[in-house]
């Protein structure tokens, strides 16, 4: 471990008159769960190393609603989304950069019609305009010639298309990118969306999780790199009831460039 | 008597078309049964979409041998129906190849025709050897079973008997032009059916002429009969196919959109001057349904999506949920949506466009909860369909049913609604906790 991790809260910011360039919007998976909470320390070492004036809302953030609107409670829902944009609406934020693809959906795509108008990124497509900004260098390191390959969120790719952002981060790793059978428009669901990550899956003959985690490993892969912390529960699951946790990687894009420069 | 047959053409023309115009308005009446929904926006985007998706099937080729047999078979129907005006023509005014005056663009219209003939009756012979030799999986799940799957067969036996009437018309008439028999015009070009007269070289001119008018009239009265079966057939997408691209979605998959009754509920909530005892106003309508329960609950376009509706199974065969052996299948939600249209339509019928309760609703009648907890809202189905259908919405909304109007969620989501409303998340953590990660190692 490197150094302490520097994380402001919009709080303290806006105490001391300051207002950060972009809210990190942590998520309740990034903030309590044991995995994702590694995707977002290694989020916000990048952020660290590149100087991006950031916040969080730390406390002051509460759960999207988007689990619960996919279950079908939009009344919950919209009393979380509406709590949500007046915090950030008080705070005058503009714009929104989430490691979790259900939270960015539903921040960029559901909260402007609640009276919450910011522009809302995934990390994936943040971390590479900062890499064009030239404000990132990235390396390939101990991931150079490595086979990865990209699972989709749905939540990222066929609900918002956003398909090449993290595809040219891997690349620029110099790590070499495979596809699975089913990728980007057509990808495979790992099962988590639409609030199946908080109950037991219907009955059927096999967990779709599994199903996704053998597209994967067709691939010959080293790494799965994946762009959602529930993704990432689901295919290191997969790889697990295949006991292939030894040799193969699941990682989120996050990790795998603060990894590959020691961060 | 001379008249008879043009009368008779007249008669058969105007039932053909007489009851295909009442069954349009029948289903335009089971369509608006559902809620307005705004979809004037974006007229140019709505255009767009129309032109590449349903007249350029864009989707179709995404599976390149389905895709481009269809396309052949979509052509071959287009064009080839520039002839039915021929034959109508015809027909009513007692006249033959009236536009044979054309030269040699009838000629070449005639033999475009011919060759579109055969690569119809190519692709449509493939397309049954698909469903009944090779038996691809997605034409034989659960909701396939019985006239779903005759359906399918009937269509592509159909289109090839007024393919191969279509070919021996010509053949017959191109035999007797050879044999300069009256009122055969010499015109057009037959590519593909002078090989077929080869067959009726010994037959006289009376029997070739039998032949030819035999083939002639199955042929017209057989489209016309095509054109009434497509009522009550998934092969209604010919036509609305149009439409449904038309009214599709336009904003990104993943947005789902926000209950309008709910915020208003929400906005009162929150407002810290409203007066939670208050009684309602005098003229406060009934409090809106939540979500959907019966298809009368779901807006238009989502019934318009039913009618739609080919049962290719593209969406079911891409449902993670599907492919995992659980009961949910896109298509069948689809279908249950439109037999139950068709049940509540049946039943208006009968009551003088009244509709009456019949104990039946969509919900566990048709579309059981277990096939609506399955779905993981990947919006693969949305994604997968040729012609804009979002079966997603429809397990949206009767999720929404179930939950706000009957607090049916599975026990897990209970427990993870909970979360949310007692501590901000869909665990059991505090809040207060929720930046403890950037103080751990």
């Amino acid at each position: 471990m490197a150094s302490e991790l520097n994380v402001p809260t919009m709080a303290e910011m806006f105490a001391s008159g300051q207002k950060p360039e972009v809210l990190f919007w942590v998520g309740c998976a990034g903030s309590f769960d044991d995995r994702a909470k590694k995707i977002t320390k290694a989020f916000v070492k990048i952020l660290n190393q590149a100087n991006v004036s950031f916040a969080v809302l730390g406390t002051e953030e509460s759960c999207t609603g988007d689990p619960a609107k996919r279950a079908g409670n939009e009344f919950l829902f919209q009393m979380q989304a509406v709590t949500n944009i007046e915090v950030m609406n008080a705070y005058e934020v503009k714009k929104v950069v989430t490691a979790c693809p259900h939270c960015f959906n539903t921040l960029k795509n559901e909260y402007p019609g609640l009276g919450g108008n910011y522009e809302v990124v995934h990390h994936t497509q943040f971390l590479k305009q900062l890499l064009e900004e030239g404000r990132i260098t990235m390396e390939g390191g101990s991931y150079k010639g490595k086979r990865i390959t990209y699972h989709d969120p749905c939540y990222l790719g066929r609900a918002n298309n956003v398909y090449e952002a993290p595809r040219d981060l891997i690349r620029k790793l110099d790590a070499e990118l495979v596809e699975m059978k089913s990728c980007k428009q057509r990808g495979l669901c790992c099962g988590a969306g639409g609030a199946q990550m908080f109950k037991e899956p219907e009955k059927g003959d096999k967990d779709i999780n599994v199903e996704r985690t053998e597209q994967a490993l067709e691939t010959k892969p080293e790494i799965i790199a994946a762009g959602c912390p529930f993704c990432n529960t689901m295919m290191t699951d997969g790889v697990k009831s295949k006991e292939k946790e030894a040799s193969i990687a699941v990682l989120d894009i996050a990790e795998l460039i603060a990894n590959a420069q020691d961060l | 008597m001379q008249y008879v047959p043009n009368f008779l053409f007249v008669v058969i023309l105007v039932i053909g078309i007489g009851f295909f115009t009442r069954n349009i308005f029948r289903l335009r009446r089971n369509i608006l049964l559902g809620k307005d929904v705004d979809v004037s926006d974006n007229r140019s985007q709505r255009w767009a979409n129309m032109t590449r998706i349903a007249l350029g099937q864009t989707k179709m080729v995404v599976r390149p041998i389905p895709g481009i047999l269809h396309i052949i078979v979509y052509l071959g129907f287009i064009i080839i129906n520039l002839e039915v005006l021929e034959i109508i023509i015809d027909g009513i005014f007692g006249t033959h190849r009236v536009f044979a005056g054309l030269g040699g663009l009838y000629d070449f219209l005639i033999a475009s025709f011919e060759i579109l003939a055969l690569l119809v009756i190519v692709s449509v012979t493939i397309f049954w050897i698909r469903r009944n030799i090779i038996r691809l999986k997605r034409f034989f799940k659960p909701e396939m079973k019985g006239w779903p799957k005759m359906d399918g067969n009937l269509i592509l036996y159909i289109e090839l008997v007024l393919m191969l009437l279509f070919l021996t018309m010509n053949a017959a008439d191109f035999q007797l032009q050879q044999l300069g028999a009256d009122h055969y015009v010499q015109a057009g070009s037959f590519p593909v059916s002078k090989y077929i007269s080869a067959l009726f070289a010994d037959m006289s001119i009376s029997n070739l002429i039998l032949l030819e008018r035999v083939t002639w009239w199955m042929h017209i009265v057989g489209i016309l009969f095509f054109l009434n079966y497509l009522y009550y057939s998934k092969h209604l997408h010919i036509l609305l196919a149009f439409p449904n691209t038309f009214y599709g979605k336009l904003t990104p998959k993943g947005q789902f959109k926000n209950l309008e009754s709910v915020t208003n509920e929400v906005k009162l909530m929150m407002d810290p001057s409203a007066d939670p005892f208050a009684a309602p106003a005098e003229d406060a309508s009934e409090p809106e349904k939540f979500g959907a329960s019966d298809v009368t609950d779901l807006n238009w376009v989502q019934l318009l999506n039913a009618y739609s509706c080919t049962e290719c199974g593209r969406c079911t065969s891409e449902c993670p949920a599907n492919l995992t052996g659980k009961k949910l299948s896109p298509r069948k939600i689809m279908m249950d949506t439109r037999d139950r249209l068709e049940e509540v339509g049946k039943i208006m019928d009968k009551n003088k466009g009244e509709f009456k309760e019949d104990g039946k609703q969509l919900l566990d009648d048709y579309i059981t909860r277990e096939e609506l907890w399955a779905c993981t809202s990947c919006n693969a189905c949305v994604e997968a369909c040729p012609v804009s259908i979002d079966p997603l919405s429809i397990i949206m909304d009767m999720r929404q049913y179930l939950v706000m109007e009957q607090s049916a969620a599975p026990s897990d989501l209970n427990n993870m609604m909970g979360n949310i409303e007692n501590n901000g998340a869909p665990w059991p953590f505090n809040q207060m906790d929720r930046l403890n990660w950037s103080k751990e190692s």
